[in-house]
């Protein structure tokens, strides 16, 4: 097996739900360091292969699944116990819809690193606190009222918080399932251009539904449809010039 | 005139209709609350809640009935506490270490609802039935087990409910930080703990006023019971047995249900203090 660096493979992956095919033979090398959107209509196995990722998909009832997703060599789809939760640490996932737990501010960033027994130190911790707040832009905003509850903040600043909780356990690939989708524009701005500061330190794989996004961060591009890799490469081949129809028809919003 | 439409018609009569309920149900809650104020208020005096019945107590007004309130207290208060150590396993399991929808879930589910329809008389007969066989007297110890054995459906079945009040994304969150089931568990308690203290003291509200669950099994006593084998009076029980008495029994009958009433009220009070002290963090 070929595995160099920390890059994140898919091999021969086919995924069924209750008897029903929503991935097949999916084949793909995530690039390390780069924004890779995956696109493709509704329904056409995005979040699903999102989910997989990180074997999230493990809480959907009835999934039947074969074939191979490993980063650095590390088989997920296998992982024991152990071995995933170290994986999901190394994979931080930005939702679709912002979900702050039910703690405050401080210790929403804090509760990945204690879970892994990281930072113990309790200077340490503010250190690290601060740090990936600042990372996202939020620090300013909140640095007074660490202590209230990360469910007051605005919907746009409580996505930031999920993207710094994602961080603070040091990942080294970010999984965004729309995450820009239930925020208003501005801050849909702002989570964007973070995703395009963040990938100098991450590999950053989002699913999007909105193609100019998609147009204006992707490094590398996915088109999914029914399922199926219909086509993968460089953004500006695949939305430039795609070899596919499928895609082509995607791209000129012949179905959505 | 001008014409109404009739969707307009039809919005002012659904309008009434609820207000109509709604004062209908204020009005039986006035009036039980007048009630039992009304004609308890007057034979509440300090000697019935701080004193056992006394010897004379059946020809003349002698005591207070303290026996039933710490009886019903001591049935009510270890019963809730069992069945809470019972139940809150039992939907965290349920739900988050079985999906939701396992067959074992829907089995368990399915036998709480069962559990749940199935009259207090008949947790008490069952009881009974099974002291005898162990030869076990009417005690304390029965009151307490059957009192459990009727809450645990109650908090099962609305802690189920509660818990599905939790976002997925709040478990995905946490799993996708890499934390255990365990580990998430600890996070959406903070979520959920609110709702389950609510539905303890709902299901406690309900069990102390359950005179058929310990009329075979706890038995009754003018004494307070002094260990876990001794029968024990409880409210319940006391107002069956006053309010078929001649006078003034059913006064003391009805101040024993201002009693029980004060004590249910002050329950749920408290569990909605307590319940917002936790809320401070969520979502």
């Amino acid at each position: 097996m070929t595995s160099p660096g920390n890059e994140l493979q898919v091999k021969n992956f086919n995924l069924s739900i209750e008897g029903q095919p929503i991935l097949r033979d999916v084949n793909l090398t995530f690039p390390e360091r780069k924004i890779t959107c995956i696109v493709g209509p509704s329904g056409c196995g995005k979040s699903t292969l999102l989910k997989s990722l990180n074997r999230l998909i493990d809480t959907t009832d009835d999934v039947r699944t074969s074939g191979e997703i490993s980063l650095a060599g590390k088989d997920i789809l296998h992982a024991k116990e152990a071995d995933l939760l170290e994986l999901r640490r190394r994979i931080g996932l930005v939702p679709q819809r912002p979900c702050p737990l039910p703690m405050s501010i401080y210790e929403n960033v804090a509760f990945g690193c204690r879970i892994h027994g990281m930072h113990k130190k309790r200077k340490e911790m503010n250190e690290v606190v601060e740090k990936y707040l600042t990372e996202v832009g939020l620090w300013e905003e909140v640095k007074n009222r660490l202590g209230s509850s990360a469910a007051r903040l605005s919907i746009g600043q409580q996505q930031r918080l999920c993207l710094a909780r994602s961080l603070a356990v040091e990942p080294e690939i970010i999984l965004a399932d729309e995450a820009t989708s239930a925020l208003d524009p501005m801050s849909s701005r702002t989570v964007e251009e973070l995703f395009v500061k963040l990938k100098e330190k991450y590999s950053i794989i989002m699913v999007t539904h909105t193609l100019p996004q998609a147009l204006r961060i992707a490094d590398y591009a996915v088109f999914l449809y029914l399922g199926e890799v219909i086509e993968e490469g460089d953004a500006s081949q695949v939305f430039g010039n795609p070899r596919e129809e499928l895609t082509k028809r995607y791209l000129q919003g012949g179905f959505s | 005139m001008k014409k109404i439409p009739a969707k307009y018609i039809e919005e002012r009569v659904m309008r009434v209709l609820m207000v109509a309920s709604a004062l209908l149900v204020l009005a039986v809650v006035v009036s039980i609350i007048l009630t039992i104020v009304l004609k308890g208020i007057r034979f509440l005096s300090w000697d019935m809640v701080s004193k056992v019945p006394g010897k004379d107590w059946n020809i003349a007004d002698d005591g207070g009935f303290l026996n039933a309130i710490l009886g019903s207290l001591m049935v009510v208060v270890p019963a809730m506490i069992l069945a809470a150590a019972v139940s809150i396993p039992v939907v965290f399991y349920m739900n988050l270490y079985l999906r939701r929808s396992h067959p074992l879930s829907y089995a368990a589910r399915l036998a709480f609802d069962v559990l749940y329809g199935i009259p207090s008389i008949v947790y008490g007969a069952f009881a009974f039935t099974i002291m005898v066989l162990v030869g076990m007297r009417a005690s304390l110890l029965g009151g307490i087990i059957v009192s459990t054995l009727l809450m645990i459906p109650m908090m099962v079945r609305s802690g189920d409910e509660i818990s599905k009040s939790v976002p997925d994304e709040m478990i995905d969150a946490s799993y996708s930080l890499g934390a255990t089931k365990w580990e998430t568990l600890k996070v959406v308690i903070r979520q959920v703990l609110p709702g389950m203290i609510t539905a303890a003291l709902l299901a406690v509200g309900k069990a102390i006023g359950d005179a058929a669950a310990v009329m075979f099994t706890a038995g009754f006593s003018d004494a307070v019971p002094q260990s876990l084998s001794d029968p024990t009076a409880t409210l319940p029980l006391a107002i069956f047995n006053w309010i078929i008495m001649p006078e003034p029994f059913p006064g003391r009958c009805y101040s024993a249900a201002l009693v029980l009433t004060i004590i249910v009220l002050l329950l749920s009070l408290s569990g909605r203090w307590l319940g917002r002290r936790f809320t401070k963090n969520n979502i």
